[in-house]
């Protein structure tokens, strides 16, 4: 039977020459993700359940990034239990202060995820490595621990939604805008159990940041995982990094989706997605007036290279607007080192942003920027969820580094053309 | 097994940085968890949650973050079972995994109210809404995920097959 690309790693991660939609499997793991906050409960479930060791300890990642340089006591003390785990089971892959990134933008620079990988993570963006061409997807600590221990999982062999991208983005759209688009089309629970896979010409222009950041938001969708098929710009990318041999899947041509759904890259306008939910969005043109006191750019969905190079562009000979507080997180160290050496962040600070070392912070109301009763920011981050960012009252616009970062300039969401 | 209470009902997309916000995430001990839950969308949930009572949703309940943190502050704070028209997936194999009882049912979702006394039979898979003397039937669970769940959830399944198999 004719299968979508998804469908095809995961039959042959469980050994099979095929699997049909709803088919119950178990699969085989090439990495395991946990974080400082989801890798406490994994390792208290591991130890309770008396495991002695876990299945490969170069297939094990671990990252300290939500509430790290430690916020409070308490994080500290989740932190050092994630360290002795990975000493005493030397994880190769355990990443802390001083060499962490945000977990998303970390795996693929280090070339620690290749095409057609299986990849779990007890965090629920897991889903980005689908821009490189993997089935890589969100789970819980106790599929985090069975992972670490067994180097399985199990799943539902999930039907798919093709998305057939034709055209070419405008200069002033990225992948933020795509993804927002989309989600706006499809909703919130558009895409729940499913797959949805980018393919098309429009895709092959799509940088390896705009996929990455649209596979990031699948999950916001309701999908299990997003996957782009693997192209010239995703093996340019991969073999810069590669740290592993890598396996090419394709979709069958007569594999069967739920639905086909084309997106006109071209017709694509700046998108922000208004409070509480992903899919309320509008055109940025149409929410002029809405005042901001906030702006968060960063994130796993959009604290990369070319993100910063969109708001340091848009910043350089420019203030931020007063009354705004704006902060810019790079994702990972690397980013960061490289915005210091492209004089991004000296633009940054002059501009008035305050700069922060690596960590997901802001972006799940953690610290590093939480928002008071009633306020309002802008954020490249991926979820305006009600007290999401600090306050019940507090409401967050979801948006791209370019509409994000003029936004912060005028001091009210606008259209990036505005400036 | 039979489950009875009174059902807390909440809207469509309930999520997870409302089930347990973010901010409590820095422990993983389930009684504080249990302390903050359903917080930052109904302030007296805890104050009013008795053992044994019913959460009721909407539409993909459960969806955000693949914090265990929820279905653990949930199961915590006494919920006996979770009833939504659809669950989001990280949160749907958590909950199984964890062993917090929950059942997807649109009809159940639509008709029960909040303050209604509603009875699950987690055998047959139906719910009696005893306020409105009205039934509804629930999808029942895949045997896969029903022997996850009789083996007490997927770690002790994953250990008990590895104390058979090295007993062979």
């Amino acid at each position: 039977m004719a299968m979508t690309m998804t469908q095809k790693i995961l039959a042959s991660h469980a050994g099979l020459d095929s699997v049909v939609p709803g088919q119950l499997i178990k699969v085989r793991l090439d990495m395991v993700l946990g974080n400082d906050i989801t890798s406490p409960v994994a390792i208290n479930e591991f130890e309770k359940f008396g495991f002695d060791g876990v299945f490969d300890k170069s297939k094990i990642a671990l990252v300290m990034d939500h509430f790290v340089p430690n916020k409070d006591i308490k994080a500290a003390q989740q932190t050092r239990q994630c360290r002795c785990f990975a000493a005493k089971h030397c994880i190769r892959n355990y990443f802390d202060v001083g060499d962490m990134g945000i977990e998303h933008a970390l795996l693929p620079e280090k070339g620690l995820v290749a095409p057609g990988d299986v990849v779990i993570g007890a965090d629920s963006h897991t889903c980005t490595y689908g821009a490189l061409g993997a089935f890589s997807t969100g789970v819980g600590s106790t599929d985090m621990a069975a992972g670490m221990a067994t180097g399985e999982a199990w799943f539902k062999v999930p039907t798919a939604i093709k998305f057939n991208l034709t055209g070419k983005l405008k200069s002033c759209c990225s992948g933020k805008d795509v993804i927002l688009h989309i989600i706006g089309k499809i909703g919130v629970d558009g895409a729940l159990y499913k797959s949805m896979e980018f393919t098309g010409e429009g895709m092959h222009t799509l940088t390896m940041d705009d996929r990455l950041c649209m596979a990031n938001m699948a999950i916001e969708a309701g999908a299990k995982n997003g996957i782009f098929e693997v192209d010239d710009v995703t093996m340019a990318y991969y073999s810069e990094r590669m740290t592993h041999p890598c396996t090419v899947y394709s979709a069958d041509p007569d594999a069967e989706y739920d639905e086909v759904i084309d997106v006109d890259l071209s017709a694509i306008e700046p998108t922000v997605a208004c409070p509480h939910l992903p899919e309320n969005t509008e055109p940025a043109s149409g929410l002029n007036g809405v005042k901001l006191d906030q702006c968060v750019i960063g994130s796993c969905t959009n604290g990369r290279i070319s993100d910063m190079e969109t708001a340091a562009k848009i910043f350089e000979g420019r203030h931020v607007a007063p009354g705004v507080r704006c902060i810019v997180i790079p994702a990972t160290q690397s980013v960061y080192l490289e915005c210091i050496k492209r004089g991004y962040i000296e633009t940054f600070i002059k501009a008035g942003c305050a700069v922060s070392t690596p960590t997901c912070g802001p972006c799940l109301g953690g610290y590093m920027g939480i928002l008071a009763e009633g306020e309002t920011a802008i954020a490249t981050t991926n979820r305006n969820f009600v007290g999401r960012m600090g306050h019940v009252s507090s409401k967050i616009y979801l948006a791209s580094p370019a509409t994000a970062a003029v936004s912060a300039v005028k001091g009210y969401i606008c259209d990036p053309r505005e400036l | 097994m039979i489950a009875h209470g009174t059902v807390h009902k909440y809207g469509d997309n309930v999520d997870t940085d409302v089930i347990i916000p973010a901010r409590y995430l820095n422990t993983a001990n389930h009684a504080e968890l249990a302390a903050h839950c359903m917080e930052d969308i109904d302030r007296e949930f805890t104050s009013k949650v008795k053992k044994g009572d019913i959460l009721v949703g909407g539409a993909n309940f459960g969806c955000g973050s693949s914090r265990e943190h929820a279905p653990i502050a949930i199961k915590e704070a006494g919920i006996s079972v979770v009833i939504a028209k659809t669950f989001a997936r990280i949160f749907y194999r958590n909950a199984i995994n964890i062993g917090l009882a929950i059942l997807e049912c649109p009809e159940a979702s639509a008709n029960i109210r909040g303050g209604d006394e509603v009875e699950v039979d987690f055998d047959t898979g139906v719910i009696t809404n005893l306020t409105k003397n009205e039934t509804y039937s629930a999808q029942p669970f895949p045997p896969f995920i029903q022997e996850i769940i009789a083996r007490g959830g997927l770690l002790s399944s994953i250990s008990e097959t590895r104390k058979q198999e090295a007993s062979k």
